[in-house]
């Protein structure tokens, strides 16, 4: 999903170490805790693993929240309604704020916002492949909101009772403004299902595009997963990728539907032995290739994200300077 | 209590779960703030985890900025059921 990169076996990382016999004591005892529900809080002793696993997937999905803003802000001009237009900066506002919240669980971790913002600046840190592909049309400002929000939320409702309660508990908060993401895409998509012919086809084309790198967004299937049976373990993660990804298809093929699109994909069919939908293979190799840095958009994302950091310095600086002037008013006040 | 500074105390009641404000005290230091915190608002384990913060390190919203802070209602497209998504769409 947003922490796809979790997949991809970091450079340099050592199998676990022999543990002594009291590291061992703990981690039975910690596990004991995540068997019986009760969540893992920052002062509470935790496996390095555990901690590492952690830093690594809500880093990433912050980093999506921060670079998913650019997609969607590429629209913002072009907005054909001010009421749109205000929709759009919401939304966008919104997923600033998802980035924060998550920043903050991570920092909780022992970990520092700027190491990891610089991470992302330097390339050296993963974010949802998703956020490489361009958004060629207003029509993909829907699709966006619909089927990206949406796999986001099919992710993210389960994260609501990961064992780690900083981010839990900023999952909770970012599923309830979630839900507006998803409805407004949805109805733009409705707005234009029920256009013009040349407005259906744009909203078809988009979902053409769209379609298969957002079932890319849940991550490799599970035989590629090296991480998810430890994750499951530790209970960061409820549901296996293949399984949410299954979940998804089931939910939005009839919203499709309804919108009177056809899914690009001829082997979508339901079953109903399996009582889900059976969908053809996801192309993988355009995943790892996008993953690993080469989609679309991946360099000028970055040097947006750059960009944005470099001309928003003299802000920083200001605020700093700003502050230091009214505590030597207040200073000089209270003397 | 001269000398002894305010403290807001938060009191975790479970792990899962945020500090919560609770109340306040006087305090000679933090370590002191945290243990007469436990005898008067612990009493029952009323939680698992307890924060001492220095009332005087609180910077409050003013109630005269209460209409530039808090603007309620009128961005209601912040809201999902501003959203008119036909009643037979399911999973919305
Ligand atoms: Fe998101
Ligand atoms: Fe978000
Ligand atoms: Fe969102």
């Amino acid at each position: 999903m947003y922490t796809q990169g979790l997949d991809l076996v970091p450079k340099g990382e050592k199998p676990e170490a022999p543990k002594s016999e009291e590291e061992a004591r703990l981690e039975a005892a910690f596990q004991r805790k995540i068997d019986e529900e009760i969540r893992i809080e920052p002062t509470d002793w935790m496996p390095e693993g555990y901690r590492r696993t952690l830093i690594r997937q809500i880093s990433q999905h912050a980093h999506s929240e921060i670079v998913g803003m650019l997609p969607e802000g590429n629209w913002v001009t072009r907005a054909p309604t001010l009421r749109r237009k205000a929709i759009l900066l919401a939304k966008i506002q919104d997923e600033a704020g998802h980035g924060l919240y998550l920043y903050s669980a991570c920092e909780t971790l022992g970990v520092t916002r700027e190491e990891l913002y610089e991470q992302l600046l330097a390339g050296k840190a993963k974010y949802s492949s998703i956020f490489n592909y361009p958004t060629l049309t207003w029509a993909d400002i829907g699709i966006i909101g619909w089927l990206v929000d949406g796999a986001a939320i099919m992710n993210q409702v389960p994260l609501q009772r990961c064992s780690y309660g900083p981010y839990a508990r900023a999952m909770i908060r970012i599923c309830k403004e979630e839900s507006f993401h998803q409805r407004q895409g949805y109805e733009l998509c409705l707005a234009l299902a029920e256009g013009s012919p040349e407005q259906r086809r744009m909203l078809q084309d988009a979902l053409n595009r769209w379609w298969w790198p957002v079932l890319m967004m849940f991550g490799p299937p599970d035989k590629d997963s090296w991480h998810t049976a430890q994750s499951m373990k530790w209970k960061i993660k409820r549901f296996t990728n293949d399984e949410l990804r299954q979940k998804f298809v089931d939910a939005v093929v009839p919203q499709a539907e309804r919108l009177g699109l056809k899914i690009p994909d001829p082997h979508l069919k339901w079953n109903p032995e399996r009582g889900h939908y059976d969908f053809g293979e996801v192309p993988w190799d355009e995943f790892w290739r996008v993953i690993k840095g080469d989609g679309p958009c991946n360099r000028q994302r970055m040097e947006q994200r750059r960009r944005a950091w470099e001309e928003g310095r003299w802000v920083r600086e200001a605020a700093l300077a700003y502050a230091e002037k009214r505590r030597r008013r207040q200073q000089s006040e209270a003397a | 209590m001269k000398g002894w500074p305010l403290y807001e105390v938060f009191i975790r009641p479970r792990n899962g779960v945020a500090h919560r404000h609770v109340g306040s005290l006087h305090a000679p230091d933090p370590e002191m703030a945290l243990e007469l915190a436990r005898d008067l608002y612990c009493r029952r384990g009323e939680g698992t985890s307890i924060w001492v913060v220095p009332a005087s390190a609180i910077t409050a919203s003013r109630p005269e900025d209460k209409d530039a802070f808090f603007e309620p209602l009128e961005k209601e497209y912040r809201h999902p059921s501003h959203y008119n998504i036909p009643p037979d769409v399911k999973n919305m």
